[in-house]
């Protein structure tokens, strides 16, 4: 899977996300339409579970959620989401951003692709998980 | 045992068009930007059809149609809408095997559930909203001896509807057949994995309409799904989906002030008590079937029961023969009458449910049975299925607290009532919960304890039109089905009246 790694919201801890270079080629492409892009990681039924990509700003963020990190693309940044009650379900894993054949629903910018961006997800390394605790 | 022709092949009952355009107006209008997309089924993940690929001038001709219909379909007499609702339940059941079949197609769903459950409850919803709106009646408060306040049920006007893929008709009907009995006018958009099998049913139904009553347009959620949450021009939006568009839709209503309805899903708890296993008797049958109901619909429902909780005392036992009724699912190609479980909707979540399964060994989670990619042959071959799947954990792994909608179930035990309690509501969700006991007292503690819409008591997966079903806490705002889903389409306009000839004297 390997691929660029994202950045800790504050620089020096461990990422909490990444992305794969296919997910990463197709961030750069879907910027150039889409201008500066979002991800916000959805719960439920349907497409839950699957990050949502947006134009930057276009969903609302705020106190009910925590920024889990950025990915560091080359030329341009796009920082990942998730409501604040999800993330204590999840605060224990790492999430790599993948994208498959397929089509989700909901308004994430990819579907028309053909695609749709997947988490990939791994426990925290006991090192990583004492070092975000911090 | 019957096995249905794919339609498109000889001797198919069901033959979908060869390319579907939007739905406005009464009539196919192709789309204005010319595009459309290819529909696979997931059965064999071949293109069957192509459909509209619609955008915001389509969604403004849906909606240019519903406003010029909805004035006077708003006030068309109850009498005349119920009729024209019972006819729809009637045509749709002179064609329930054909559209079972049509929906199986492009769904993937086994074609025993589409004629026995999607297809009958979707008549059914028509046939109970005819009678609902035809009940309802208004209410008078007499103030005093000289005024009244009158209160009249009047419809919303035009309203938005985005459709999810799992029961692409019944959803639909769960949505259109009260906001159509409220006197409406409906936009409605389609998931895009399934798209066509409504336009198969407006095929069916559209003459029974006046024109622009209900308006299909087919594209993708970012293209055509937003321009339709995000319109001024609609007077509410019904959601059903996930909770980051969930969201986003409310976040649109609110620059709109509108009202929303969502239903955003759920990690629902199936709970057997020990008594469960006081007898090797039809209950004891009925509530394996029961831990077995996660399979249905290849776990593509909201109320999925994908959290198992066992009390200790019968959880070997009732596990392992939990596990012997779930290997007996016979999984097969969704048109043979035999098949239990069919193809999941699409490849993207087939990807998904495999990616969970991953996450659940990783955090240590025992596969019990199932746990891979079915890989079918024949015309099978390239479809989307996955056998089914029973993990045993704890309910504080990711596998217990996200709704996979896969075939997917994850076990865990609890001691006594309490502790039920406490592991079936520590989830972000509240739709659905199952509650499996012997004693009427347990079942009532349990139900009311429980924080979720709905509580199957001694059954699950019933879905009658007649039981209001809809979340707490995460799973969403509003309900479907009830006669009380008329208040989610109607607003209350209220004639204060004073009958006295005197001045009040302010002035």
């Amino acid at each position: 899977m390997g691929a660029a790694a994202g950045a800790g919201p504050d620089g020096g801890a461990p990422a909490r996300v990444a992305v794969t270079d296919a997910a990463a080629a197709l961030l750069a492409r879907l910027r150039e339409q889409h201008g500066e892009l979002m991800f916000h990681q959805s719960g439920g039924c349907c497409d839950g579970s699957s990050p949502m990509c947006y134009p930057a700003g276009e969903l609302l963020t705020g106190d009910a959620d925590v920024h889990l990190g950025d990915l560091e693309l080359p030329g341009f940044t796009v920082p990942v989401w998730m409501s604040r009650a999800q993330f204590e379900y999840w605060k224990h894993t790492h999430l790599t951003i993948d994208v498959v054949p397929g089509r989700g629903a909901g308004f994430s910018v990819e579907a028309p692709e053909g695609v749709r961006f997947l988490i990939r997800s791994r426990l925290l390394t006991d090192e990583e998980w004492v070092a975000l605790r911090r | 045992m019957t096995v249905y022709a794919a339609p498109g092949t000889a001797g198919a009952i069901a033959t979908y068009r060869e390319r579907y355009d939007h739905w406005i107006g009464g009539e196919y209008v192709a789309p204005a930007n010319g595009r459309y997309f290819e529909n696979p089924s997931p059965i064999n993940g071949r293109t069957f059809t192509e459909v509209a690929r619609g955008d915001a001038d389509d969604i403004e001709a849906a909606l240019d149609a519903a406003h010029g219909a909805a004035p006077a379909w708003g006030r068309t007499s109850v009498t005349e809408r119920a009729l024209v609702l019972n006819r729809i339940a009637d045509r749709m059941e002179e064609h329930l095997e054909e559209l079972a079949v049509a929906e199986t197609w492009e769904n993937g769903k086994p074609v025993r559930e589409t004629l026995a459950a999607d297809l009958p409850l979707a008549i059914d919803h028509f046939r109970y909203f005819a009678g609902a709106i035809r009940a309802q009646e208004g209410s008078i408060s007499e103030i005093d001896e000289d005024t009244i306040a009158y209160h009249f049920h009047e419809p919303l006007g035009v309203v938005g509807q985005i459709i999810p893929w799992n029961f692409p008709i019944l959803m639909a009907v769960w949505k259109l057949a009260p906001a159509l009995a409220a006197g409406n006018a409906v936009v409605l958009k389609p998931a895009e994995q399934t798209p066509a099998s409504i336009l198969y049913l407006m095929d069916l139904i559209g003459d029974l309409l006046p024109p622009g009553v209900v308006n299909v347009v087919n594209g993708f959620g970012v293209e055509a799904g937003k321009p339709l949450a995000s319109s001024s021009r609609i007077r509410k939006i019904a959601f059903t989906g996930e909770t980051t568009t969930g969201r986003l839709i409310m976040q649109y209503a609110s620059q709109n002030i509108i009202p929303v309805t969502l239903e955003l899903g759920g990690k629902s708890p199936n709970i057997f008590f020990s008594d469960v296993a006081a007898e090797r008797d039809d209950f004891y049958d009925k509530a394996l079937e029961g831990f077995t109901m996660f399979a249905l619909n290849q776990g593509e429902v909201c109320t999925c029961p994908s959290r198992a909780l066992i009390q200790s005392d019968i959880y070997g036992q009732f596990l392992s023969d939990a596990v012997a009724r779930t290997e007996a699912i016979v999984q097969g190609n969704p048109l043979d009458t035999d098949t239990m479980i069919g193809a999941q909707a699409s490849n993207d979540q087939l990807e998904k449910i495999l990616s969970y399964i991953d996450i659940g060994k990783a955090e240590g989670a025992k596969v019990l049975t199932g746990g891979t990619r079915a890989e079918l042959d024949g015309d099978l071959a390239g479809g989307y299925y996955v056998t089914p799947t029973i993990f045993e954990g704890k309910n504080s792994m990711r596998i217990f607290q996200e709704e996979i909608f896969g075939p997917v179930v994850a076990v865990t035990e609890f001691s006594d009532f309490d502790d039920a309690m406490k592991v079936a509501n520590d989830t972000l969700y509240g739709l659905g919960a199952g509650v499996w006991t012997r004693s009427g007292q347990q079942a009532y503690r349990a139900g009311r304890t429980i924080e979720a819409g709905r509580v199957w008591t001694n059954c699950y997966h019933a879905y009658p039109a007649a039981a209001a079903f809809g979340g707490y806490k995460g799973s969403g705002v509003g309900r479907e089905n009830h006669k009380m889903m008329l208040d989610h389409y109607q607003q209350t306009k209220n004639l204060l009246v004073s009958y006295s000839p005197q001045k009040l004297g302010f002035f």
